[in-house]
């Protein structure tokens, strides 16, 4: 069966510094990948290209077996692949209804209509009914500018879902925001992602959150992908252990407190 | 927008018609200049919304002036719908040549290779004896269907005509503001970044507006033209586009009407000060220009949302 995301041999070097190298990776629908590694490994490396923000140096990205390679992140996001980033990319000096307004907008249609109104009573009805479903209607007026991390990163999240992705990369989701919301914010993703049914591929450094919500675990260290499988595999692997997570960790406990 | 605004507008356009009938030609001759300059403010509003700021506004000013000199002159043409047409026609297919190249740039870049191509074109003109050189060239009075309203100092018809453009262009650039097309302006100069993760084209949007915003200036240029009957290569001199950022920064970028208000107000304040103070003009219209934007940083416009909520100004 064709992956819905494969990678081949996916390299990418700045000058004489290899960022990432030798990248296999397979994703099927469905699934909920989290990836690992310490900083510089190569983790937003890969996410920036698969989604068209970086070019490879070398290798291959198939979205449903056809190729992705050079393609604008306008065209990979039409192709239905999505993503957030580490910092929350939104419009700030615009409320949270606009913010949701113009994304739906967007993500309906890639002709932007320059007559017919953007605020319509349906799209209106719309962007309550997503900021609802983040849990987040009472901020609707509020500047972006004025928001708590939490609700930007949840906001950037619900733009990046607004167009119906076959899969969603999120770049450290919950960086930034207060340990008690963390897995209230993961939780809320979680549903919004499983009601749409893509597969989800998130940045973490927490391994609370990766323990918790993935099934399968990707460790990077030094641009290479040092372990791929289940979850509880990967974190009792010696070298992903030695290299990316520390001895220090009680996985037991880690994997009873977010069983 | 309300039925009752469009009502509003209609009425406010036909009491400003009869308003030019009544009142001194020097005055409506004035209105004339200021509201053709208010339309290539209003594509420089459409661009600042974006992030940009052009100064080479000029290069379309006088681009569609000199489209419609010439065209009235080699042809015998002075039909004004036929002008303004091939003033719009030129703009168009000039913009979206240069457009290709300047959509790719922002900011300061963007700033400077649209001065560029204005000053390329004032060169050219300056050094082209057929166009008048330095001197510039003389344009027929405008008629339409060969009627040419006369007035006690001059002719009427471009007032009344681009009383009617300003309405017609404000009720289409408010639409066109209010569209997800005219949000995305916005939004591109909020965050580029998530514009193209949202599946759009930056490049794309950025070059639509460049188009609009020059088609604009196109038909402020040739209203120019018509109405002061004199074309000359300073229309695309880069003092000429910094007056048009002038005055976007006087009227404000909140309101399709800003930029006309502002405009008015410019070719008020100055035509008073050189009347009154003719070697210092400069000098008050700068110092009005620095009063603006300590007191009204958003422009002339937010004086209505302060008078409104009862603000102190």
């Amino acid at each position: 069966m064709t992956a819905l995301l494969e990678t081949r041999d996916l390299a990418r070097n700045f000058g004489a510094v290899t960022a990432a190298a030798d990248i296999n990776v397979k994703i099927d629908a469905g699934e909920i990948v989290g990836i690992i590694g310490s900083n510089g490994a190569g983790k937003t490396t890969f996410i920036n290209m698969v989604t068209g923000y970086l070019a490879p140096s070398s290798g291959e990205i198939l979205f449903q077996g056809k190729s992705i390679l050079g393609k604008q992140p306008r065209q990979v996001m039409r192709a239905g692949m999505c993503r957030s980033f580490q910092v929350a990319q939104l419009f700030p000096e615009l409320s949270v209804n606009e913010n949701i307004l113009i994304a739906l907008s967007m993500a309906e249609n890639s002709r932007l209509s320059f007559f017919r109104p953007l605020k319509t009573p349906d799209m209106e009805e719309k962007t309550k009914s997503v900021l609802a479903e983040y849990d987040i209607s009472e901020y609707g007026e509020e500047s972006v500018m004025t928001l708590p991390q939490g609700v930007r990163k949840l906001l950037d999240i619900a733009m990046a879902l607004l167009s119906g992705p076959k899969v969603l990369l999120l770049d450290e989701p919950t960086s930034g925001v207060a340990i008690e919301d963390k897995f209230d914010l993961m939780d809320t993703v979680m549903r919004a992602v499983k009601k749409s049914g893509a597969a989800i591929l998130f940045v973490e450094h927490d391994m609370d959150v990766i323990a918790r919500y993935s099934t399968r675990l990707l460790a990077f260290y030094d641009g290479r992908v040092l372990a791929d499988g289940p979850t509880s595999k990967v974190i009792r692997d010696e070298k992903v252990r030695k290299l990316v997570i520390g001895n220090h960790l009680d996985l037991d406990k880690l994997e009873a407190a977010n069983a | 927008m309300k039925k009752s605004t469009y009502i509003s507008l209609f009425v406010l356009t036909g009491v400003l018609i009869a308003l030019g009938l009544i009142v001194p030609y020097w005055l409506s001759f004035l209105i004339t200049v200021a509201l053709s300059k208010g339309l290539v403010v209003l594509g420089l509003m459409l661009l600042m919304r974006a992030g940009m700021v052009s100064f080479g506004q000029g290069l379309y000013y006088c681009a569609g002036a000199y489209s419609v000199g010439a065209f009235s002159q080699y042809f015998k043409i002075d039909d004004i719908l036929v002008l303004l047409l091939v003033a719009i026609s030129v703009g168009g297919t000039v913009s979206a040549i240069v457009g290709l190249l300047l959509a790719r740039y922002r900011e300061i870049f963007f700033a400077m290779f649209s001065m560029a191509f204005s000053m390329i074109l004032y060169g050219i003109l300056v050094k082209s004896t057929s166009f008048g050189s330095s001197d510039g060239f003389n344009v027929i009075s405008p008629t339409l269907f060969g009627w040419a309203p006369q007035l006690e100092g001059g002719p009427i018809l471009p007032f009344i005509t681009i009383s009617l453009i300003v309405m017609i262009v404000s009720i289409m650039m408010y639409h066109y503001f209010n569209s997800p097309m005219g949000m995305a302006g916005e939004a591109i100069r909020e965050n580029e970044i998530r514009v193209e993760y949202l599946g759009i084209s930056v490049h794309r949007v950025i070059y639509y507006k460049y188009i609009m915003a020059a088609v604009l200036a196109s038909i402020g240029g040739a209203m120019t033209a018509m109405t002061v009957g004199h074309i000359d290569p300073e229309m695309a001199y880069w003092t000429t586009s910094g007056e048009f950022v002038f005055i976007t920064l006087m009227g404000g970028t909140a309101h399709v009407a800003a930029p006309f208000l502002g405009a008015v107000v410019f070719e008020l304040m100055r035509s008073f000060a050189f009347q009154y103070s003719p070697y210092t003009w400069q000098m008050v219209l700068g110092i009005a220009l620095l009063a603006i934007i300590i007191f009204l940083p958003k422009g002339l416009w937010s004086l209505k949302s302060k008078i409104i909520k009862g603000d102190q100004v």
